[in-house]
């Protein structure tokens, strides 16, 4: 049964994937993020990760793939000479070759598979029980993880400045 | 069983990734396969962790990438919108001379 969920929601997220890589409409591309986003969080919840698929819907979803379709929108102006009104103002992506990307890949994925296939994990054997991780986490990120922890929101905080800095317009 | 199956799907996550930050020629495209690799990379992390639930290290260093990728993605967007600016284009082909 759960085997049953985890393949339709992987088929989900690399739906998506390919579809992202084939696709030459840029806000497509952004939508089957979307799409593959939403795989992965339901992995998330099936690997027994609840908070962190509730964190990856509302960074990702909620942060990260509104500020790409602001940026498509931001960085895309229609030619004026060949504008009408009768087609759809598509913003495209130009594609290399596809020979050495797709070698590049398809040998990636072989040696991860092969790697994956072969290797004999012993972690894999032992029961792993559904639980909820949401008190374990918060316990660690205020105990052996409160370091890291401030420096995220350090970093968060040099991150939103510099953002706001370099989107700046040049003042002439 | 599953984790296996989780395992191979982020792997092939991950290949589809590095196709599309090599084969598209729009930065924001190139951006969104930066992504997709860091999500299959969380992927494993999370498989693991299942198996580790009193320390819960892989969700804890998953945790930290979600803001690093939300960081990144912040601060190159504002960088692709300057390269807008500049050279009026964002494929990164066309994107060659120091003094446009």
């Amino acid at each position: 049964m759960i085997q049953a969920v985890v393949i339709l929601f992987s088929v989900l997220a690399i739906g998506g994937a390919l579809a992202l890589l084939l696709t030459r409409n840029v806000l497509y591309s952004a939508f089957f993020l979307l799409l593959t986003l939403l795989g992965v969080a339901a992995l998330f919840v099936l690997s027994s990760a609840d908070f962190l698929a509730v964190a990856q819907i509302m960074i990702y979803v909620g942060g990260v793939l509104v500020l790409i379709v602001f940026g498509v929108m931001l960085t895309h102006k229609t030619d004026p000479l060949n504008r009408s009104n009768q087609k759809p103002n598509a913003v495209l992506t130009n594609h290399r070759a596809w020979l050495w990307p797709v070698l590049l890949a398809g040998s990636m994925f072989a040696v991860l598979f092969q790697m994956l296939r072969q290797g004999n994990f012993v972690l894999l054997n032992r029961a792993a029980k559904y639980q909820t991780t949401v008190d374990t986490i918060g316990r660690q990120l205020m105990a052996e993880y409160l370091v890291p922890f401030e420096i995220a929101g350090v970093l968060l905080l040099v991150a939103l400045v510099g953002a706001a800095y370099l989107a700046m317009p040049e003042r002439n | 069983m599953e984790t296996s199956t989780i395992l191979i799907v982020a792997a092939l996550l991950f290949s589809i990734g590095l196709a599309v930050v090599v084969v598209k020629r729009h930065a924001i495209v190139v951006l969104m396969g930066v992504e997709l690799m860091l999500n299959a990379a969380n992927l494993n992390l999370v498989a693991f962790s299942q198996y580790d639930p009193d320390r819960l290290q892989g969700q804890m260093m998953t945790l930290f990438v979600l803001v690093v990728a939300a960081a990144e993605a912040a601060v190159a967007l504002a960088i692709v919108l300057q390269v807008y600016r500049h050279y009026r284009t964002v494929q990164l082909d066309e994107v060659n001379d120091l003094n446009n």
